[in-house]
């Protein structure tokens, strides 16, 4: 089974425990838009890029992420609630290294 | 009064490949776009980024796309309304439609063509107290008329192109500029950032970085802002002007209280026919629509409008009988009198 564990905490504070998957080559935002968990056009803006910021999430457990590249820095550096846990969900892929991750979406801005 | 026959909102890929399907019928399009340029996001957000999937076409950047759609069109040419945002619109007795814009600007037509996108893009607003309340007192997200800082105390916040390019352009306008960003790095064009630097070290830009903007001081109109440093005390930094430049964010807006069927942040359309919305007349083609198994891709885009377009030429006539042509057999005749045709054979006979 290649599927982890996960848990997302929406933007109106509801934690949902999903499953995703990690050999289809899915990102953060893309697990959050397809379980529905923030409306859509709300959040993976720009489509994953890091150019938009939409899909910003906060790390609250303490599992090692892959390290940020100077997109998503950047844009991290021009959004807003932007918090030291801070994370573009775009930039984190689903792999089973992941299991049991946290995470809690950023206000829609 | 603009007049046309499809109006269309949005100039992005799916708006500008609608002038020349329509175009192809001899329906004559006007587009309104909130940017002050055509090509919706792929202009605004990602010029540079490589697009793959669009056929024929194995790489091809986002902005050159718009440049070859542009190319596309001119032959029919597209009037345009930029820089404005569609507001209202307005149904009259004879089915044809008036769209008015935030500025004023009217426009009639009896097919109106909704390529809205995600929405029309809007100035993010930093979440500071009371920013509202500044808003037209002192604190602009966009810089329409640089004379209103002339010999003023202007702080601008923001890491980007628009930040560091107006800031650089203010230093001969206001009478002092301080450029605000939570980082010491830019991510503007070098030589951007390479110009802000010379102009901080002869002093015409003061810079504090890393810091934020954490609060807006005034009565009635902006006198200063609070500036929050790690490790430092807030403290205030008088000024006339705040201009916070942080990129823009598209929004649905207006449209959303059109009367049209929303779901989902998007119009609901018949997929099944023409791409029509719960009113007749009105469209919605590319990423603002939804249907089932809608996907939000330009392909998609290009083949609805083209599908639209039939449709309303059938609105717009409905006594005439039409037979789509190809391109290879009927060319491409423009409005502006221009005629692109498939060389004849030549013929030659052997002896």
């Amino acid at each position: 089974m290649s599927d982890i564990n996960i848990k997302i905490t929406d933007r109106e504070g509801v934690t949902h425990e999903i499953v995703a998957p990690t050999d289809m080559a899915m990102n953060m935002m893309e697990i959050v838009r397809s379980y529905e968990l923030a409306p859509e056009g709300t959040i993976g803006v720009c489509g994953g890029m890091a150019m938009c910021a939409s899909c910003q999430c906060y790390v609250l457990s303490d599992h090692e992420l892959p390290e940020m590249g100077v997109d998503e820095d950047m844009m991290l550096a021009e959004a807003f609630y932007v918090e030291d846990n801070s994370r573009l969900g775009c930039q984190i892929p689903i792999t089973p290294e992941l299991e049991g991750l946290e995470i809690k979406l950023a206000p829609e801005s | 009064m603009i007049k046309t026959d499809i109006l269309i909102i949005g100039a992005g890929p799916t708006g500008l490949f609608t002038v020349f399907e329509a175009g192809l019928l001899k329906l004559k399009c006007h587009l309104i776009d909130a940017l002050p340029q055509a090509g919706g996001q792929c202009s605004e957000i990602y010029p540079k980024k490589p697009i793959y999937d669009i056929p024929a076409f194995p790489e091809v950047l986002a902005g050159d796309l718009v440049d070859n759609l542009m190319e596309q069109i001119k032959p029919f040419e597209p009037g345009f309304t930029l820089g404005e945002r569609a507001e209202t619109i307005e149904k009259l007795e004879d089915e044809t439609f008036v769209v008015t814009t935030n500025k004023g600007t009217k426009h009639h037509a009896p097919i109106v063509a909704i390529a809205g996108g995600l929405g029309s893009f809007e100035p993010r607003k930093p979440p500071i107290p009371t920013i509202t309340d500044f808003e037209d007192k002192g604190v602009e997200y966009m810089i329409r008329e640089p004379e209103v800082y002339r010999d003023k105390k202007v702080v601008i916040a923001g890491g980007g192109d628009s930040a560091l390019d107006w800031a650089i352009f203010l230093t001969d306008v206001a009478s002092s500029v301080t450029l605000i960003h939570r980082r010491n790095e830019f991510r503007g064009a070098l030589d951007s950032v390479e110009k802000v630097q010379d102009l901080k070290n002869n002093g015409k830009i003061t810079l504090i970085t890393p810091a934020e903007v954490t609060a807006i001081i005034g009565d009635g109109h902006v006198s200063g802002v609070t500036i929050s440093e790690k490790d430092k005390e807030p403290y205030i930094v008088e000024t006339d002007h705040f201009i916070p430049l942080f990129g823009l964010s598209p929004k649905l807006g207006p449209i959303a209280d059109w009367g049209l069927e929303i779901e989902k942040n998007a119009i609901k359309v018949n997929n099944a026919l023409d791409y029509q919305t719960n009113i007749p007349g009105i469209y919605a083609i590319g990423d603002v629509n939804t249907y089932p198994g809608k996907l939000k891709l330009i392909l998609c885009g290009f083949h609805e409008a083209t599908l639209m377009c039939q449709s309303a030429y059938k609105r717009i006539f409905p006594d005439k009988k039409y037979v789509m042509k190809y391109t290879t057999v009927g060319g491409v005749e423009g409005f502006d009198g221009s005629k692109k045709e498939a060389p004849k054979a030549v013929v030659k006979a052997i002896n």
